[in-house]
């Protein structure tokens, strides 16, 4: 299974999926864990976690599976949400929370 | 080191910009306010992605994190009066 295919599979067998770098528990960078406390804040504790490091091909792979060049990434229901601005900025307005309840 | 004005040049370059100010000096973390007719009708990960798209390789090499707020000059406007 190529690259591509184990990214599209995670994404859509699990309703919330988070690329990032380190783990919810120990994050390694300070934006994943500033979308790991915006989920948190949400009410969603139990989202599917990727860590990047843990693996370099995900790490390209999702980035250009998403055309987007960093991480963390967020994918709700199989579609891409955005990144760390786009997080805190639906976060803000509200619309995550809505996007999350679904 | 990667400064701000060269990330500012080099969005300029790849997409036309109203009105653009990136910030950052640490060489690898910058915060961009970028105001473009091209966000027109283009939802938020579309708009950021533009703008990846000018940094191009870039993005990939050099610059860690690129924190941005777009606006199309509508919205802008609007930011403005009410910052009033």
């Amino acid at each position: 299974m190529d690259i591509a295919d184990s990214i599209e599979q995670q994404v859509s067998t699990h309703p919330v999926v988070l690329y990032m770098k380190g783990t919810p528990q120990q994050p390694q960078c300070g934006f994943s864990a500033n979308a790991v406390q915006i989920l948190s804040a949400c009410g969603v504790e139990d989202f599917f976690a990727v860590n990047v490091l843990a693996d370099p091909e995900i790490r390209q792979g999702i980035k250009d599976y998403s055309s987007w060049p960093t991480i963390p990434q967020l994918y709700v229901n199989g579609e891409f949400v955005g990144g760390s601005d786009i997080m805190a900025e639906m976060f803000q307005n509200g619309e995550l929370k809505k996007l999350l309840e679904k | 080191m990667v400064t701000a004005e060269s990330i500012e040049h080099s969005i300029k370059t790849g997409l036309p910009c109203t009105w653009i100010k990136v910030i950052g000096d640490d060489g690898h973390h910058f915060s961009a306010v970028i105001v473009s007719e091209q966000f027109q009708g283009k939802n938020i990960v579309k708009q950021h992605q533009l703008v990846y798209q000018a940094l191009g390789d870039r993005m990939r090499e050099e610059i860690h994190a690129l924190s941005m707020k777009t606006y199309t000059p509508e919205q802008w406007e609007t930011a403005k009066k009410s910052a009033d």
